[in-house]
């Protein structure tokens, strides 16, 4: 620590990094559509996501309306319904909750967070959208093929998922493949400009340790995904080819409707290692960002320096590190070698320790701080109460022998859907209501918000919480009807019931979101260009909206890191990371 | 344009070396590898994406290989030419691995030229090692043709395990993939660099901004990494 008092040019070195040279589009078509400013590609990605986002909202009424009144609604027969299931759960993993997270917050936040004109590769970064925005319309295209989308699961194991009693055999499941091999493709494009501008394009002043936590948490979850969906990108052409060719890399031989198929040899829990090698860290790719944002959310809306900066950092390096060698806890019921299971036993509850560090660092950065419970704070709160329950559940599925009688039951899709389910969204929900003034120089109305919050928040635990208790009870997941079952008892199918209504009545709600949303373009309380009083860069740029190449003239030097608030002696409760460094002021 | 490493300012010359200057510039403000540009980072971020994508397919190559209940087919015998009536073995594999190798040299040479400002030198063996890759993928080709000729085909072949064909097929596909991307890499970059594009600060059609002689590593990078694959795949398919 070194006392800057008087110091101003030297408490920042010099720059390395010369002026970035930006393209200036001059049509319509360059500046609004084949736009090249992270900013544009980051509201069209959230835009994509957030549509792509809604039909997967509408498939899970259709899975809920059957459960609970099987048979109500004709229209849904067992093939519609595993067609739902499945398109529901991976459009929300990885076509809305990656794309929105790394693509819509990372474009927009990363260049503004840590003093850059743009992504480092403005081209890839466009195309990166472009190559998503295909994925994401093949995806959607096969509900409209012959015989539909694929109802294999979200998972698509095979044998079962390329064999002809699936539906979406003859497309569906081709098209699926494809649109994932496309959204990696895209993926990779952006995932590079993030990392790269991360580590090489900071402004001066900005070193690692001063960035936000919310571009820390971006960050690693970049570097996660572009190591972790190999795995994903070589199960999908390796699957694909077992379709198309009938090669057989995870195909046994195999006997359907009495008829031996040509398959041979193949090794279908392959599928399921490489498949978990992206899918376990595909959780922390959206967990990682959601904990960046609601550290920044708490931080800024109690009016208190994060607690433990320097351990929450290291929390998400351990976490990321971590979650790339947990993948075979999915994998306990598979038949593997109970070593194994051993191992991935410990690696998977040793995440809890990193983990349980940042919601200590969350709490005690709320004892006894300022609280203000506006809208992106409720939420933030939201995340941390739903997310510590869904972890808790983790370490019952954690170990081997609870998870064996509890995988496949309803309690697993509660688990999952507390913790990476809604935990994130009611992150993105915060993060929206946080950055709206950022983004369109205007307010989001706050009793609106409040309202949808409630809705949300409330709503949510009342549909996923008692799926534990149906869980224990051996109600399975994935089951287009129960049938006759002895052991589920009557009132589990009111319960059933009233989950489904609430999930109507949630989903129903969210229109209070989207009404607030386009109203406030119009009809906004104008914010100002700090309306938070936050510390952080992205707040202190000249114009709100920020213009083309975010900072005017000159780049802003940072001084301090992002959360200098209620700093004793300062003039304001809270001191801009590019304020030049005031009186008596020790260097962090 | 992206930046220059400005590898001559004092700033640099005092920086501590060894594990303390790696610490250093990890802590430091604006870019962690300070002598890397932007484009040069992020093809070394690619590279280590694209190691794992090749690692999840020798691994998969590997675990079919394993848990097929069909004998393998010998490589010695499958992967031989016959010359005058005699099959050698592994011949073709030893001249494309040859081949590959000899390209990585002449890209070298192309990186050392380049940083040289000897234009001609750099674009010629530029255009040199795109050859002798455009000639390792013709050598793949004729080993698929010759391959397919005997019957074997990605779901099946007279010698053994179907996953054999499947295997082959795909991951030499794909490395081929990549040679001949770089093929087309490196013969972009030689027309630039013939041309005198960096020295001029002509804009690049795509990115609207002036390249330097630098990409020519970058893209040298990328192709001594797609033989360091090579090396891999070649161990592990022909010698295994
Ligand atoms: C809007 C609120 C949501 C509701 C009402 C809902 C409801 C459901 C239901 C009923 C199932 C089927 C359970 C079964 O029988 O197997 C399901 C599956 C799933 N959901 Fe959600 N969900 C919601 C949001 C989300 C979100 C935000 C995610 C993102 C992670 C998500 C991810 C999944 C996944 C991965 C599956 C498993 C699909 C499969 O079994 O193949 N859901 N959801
Ligand atoms: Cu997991």
């Amino acid at each position: 620590m070194t006392d800057l008092t008087g110091r101003t040019e030297d408490a920042a070195p010099p720059a390395e990094v010369p002026e970035m040279e930006l393209f200036h589009a001059h049509s319509f078509l360059t500046k609004y559509v084949f736009c090249q400013d992270a900013k544009v590609i980051a509201i069209q990605y959230a835009g994509t996501a957030i549509a792509i986002g809604l039909v997967a909202l509408v498939l899970s009424w259709v899975i809920r309306i059957q459960l609970a009144f099987p048979g109500a609604v004709a229209l849904i027969d067992a093939k519609v319904y595993y067609q739902a299931v499945t398109m529901h759960g991976m459009i929300m993993v990885v076509y809305m909750l990656t794309a929105i997270f790394l693509g819509g917050f990372g474009n927009y936040l990363i260049p503004l967070m840590v003093g850059a004109r743009d992504m480092v590769f403005p081209f890839v970064n466009m195309l990166s959208y472009w190559v998503y925005l295909l994925a994401t319309l093949v995806l959607a295209a096969s509900y409209f093929a012959p015989g539909g989308p694929s109802g294999a699961g979200w998972t698509l194991y095979p044998p079962q998922s390329i064999l002809t009693g699936t539906p979406g055999y003859d497309y569906g499941i081709v098209m699926m493949l494809a649109s994932l091999i496309l959204f990696i493709v895209g993926f990779t494009m952006g995932g590079l400009n993030y990392v790269v501008t991360v580590l090489q394009a900071r402004t001066r002043g900005m070193t690692l340790m001063r960035m936000p936590l919310t571009v820390w948490g971006i960050f690693a979850a970049a570097v996660m995904a572009l190591l972790a969906f190999p795995g994903l990108f070589v199960a999908c052409v390796m699957l694909l080819l077992d379709r198309t060719l009938g090669t057989s890399f995870f195909m046994p031989a195999i006997v359907e409707f009495g008829e031996h198929k040509a398959y041979v040899g193949g090794s279908p829990i392959l599928f399921q290692h490489l498949f978990w090698f992206f899918g376990h860290p595909e959780v922390y790719i959206v967990a990682l960002p959601a904990f960046g944002i609601v550290s920044d959310l708490i931080s800024v809306h109690a009016r208190k320096n994060i607690f433990g900066y320097r351990m929450m950092v290291w929390a998400i390096i351990a976490i990321g590190v971590l979650s790339m060698v947990v993948w075979g806890h999915h994998m306990y019921v598979s038949g593997m070698d109970p070593l194994f299971g051993f191992f991935f036993a410990v690696t998977t509850l040793a995440i809890a320790v990193p983990t349980a560090l940042k919601v200590y660092n969350w709490v005690i950065t709320l004892w006894r701080a300022d609280i203000s419970f506006t809208t992106p704070m409720l939420f933030a709160l939201g995340f941390l109460v739903t997310f510590v329950n869904g972890g808790l559940t983790g370490l019952y599925l954690g170990n081997v022998i609870v998870d064996v009688p509890l995988s496949a039951t309803l309690f697993v899709v509660a688990h999952f859907h507390m913790v990476m389910g809604i935990a994130p969204v009611l992150v993105i929900f915060g993060a929206i209501y946080h950055w709206y003034p950022k983004i369109t120089g205007r307010m989001m109305d706050e009793t609106l918000g409040k309202v949808h919050f409630w809705i949300t928040f409330l709503g949510a635990y009342a549909i996923f919480f008692p799926m534990h208790y149906l869980g224990v009870l051996g109600v399975p997941r994935r089951f287009y009807e129960l049938g006759e079952t002895a052991f589920v008892p009557d009132s589990a199918h009111l319960l059933n019931v009233s989950i489904t209504v609430l999930a109507l009545v949630v989903g129903f709600a969210q229109a209070i979101f989207f009404y607030n949303l386009f109203t406030s373009l119009k009809r906004g309380k104008p914010a100002g260009g700090n309306p938070w009083r936050a510390a952080s860069l992205e707040w202190q740029t000249p114009e709100t909206p920020p213009g083309h190449g975010n900072w005017g003239d000159e780049p802003p030097i940072v001084y301090r890191w992002a959360y200098a608030y209620s700093v004793p002696g300062a003039p304001e409760d809270y001191i801009p990371q590019n304020e030049p460094p005031i009186r008596g002021e020790l260097s962090s | 344009m992206s930046s220059e490493p400005t590898t001559t300012s004092d700033h640099f010359s005092q920086r501590p070396s060894g594990l303390l200057g790696v610490m250093a510039d990890w802590s430091s403000d604006q870019r962690s590898f300070k002598t890397a540009s932007w484009r040069k980072a992020m093809m070394w971020v690619f590279l280590v994406s694209d190691t794992f994508i090749f690692s999840c397919f020798l691994i998969s190559y590997m675990t079919v290989r394993v848990s097929t209940t069909v004998e393998w087919p010998h490589p010695s015998e499958i992967f031989a030419l016959e010359f005058d009536g005699r099959k050698i073995p592994l011949i073709l594999i030893a001249i494309m691995t040859f081949d590959l190798i000899t390209s990585s040299g002449t890209m070298a040479l192309a990186v050392n030229y380049a940083y040289a400002r000897k234009r001609r030198a750099a674009a010629i063996l530029m255009v040199a090692t795109a050859v002798i890759g455009a000639a390792f993928v013709g050598m793949q080709a004729f080993e698929w043709s010759k391959l397919i000729h005997e019957g074997v085909r990605p779901w099946g072949n007279p010698f053994g395990a179907a996953q054999f064909g499947s295997s082959f097929f795909m991951i030499t596909g794909f490395h081929g993939f990549h040679v001949s991307m770089g093929v087309i890499a490196l013969l972009i970059i030689a027309r630039n660099v013939w041309r005198g594009d960096y020295d001029s600060g002509r804009r690049t059609t795509y990115s609207h901004r002036a390249g330097d002689y630098e990409i020519v590593e970058v893209v040298g990078l990328y192709w001594h990494f797609v033989d360091l694959v090579w090396v891999f795949i070649f161990a592990f398919f022909y010698l295994w």
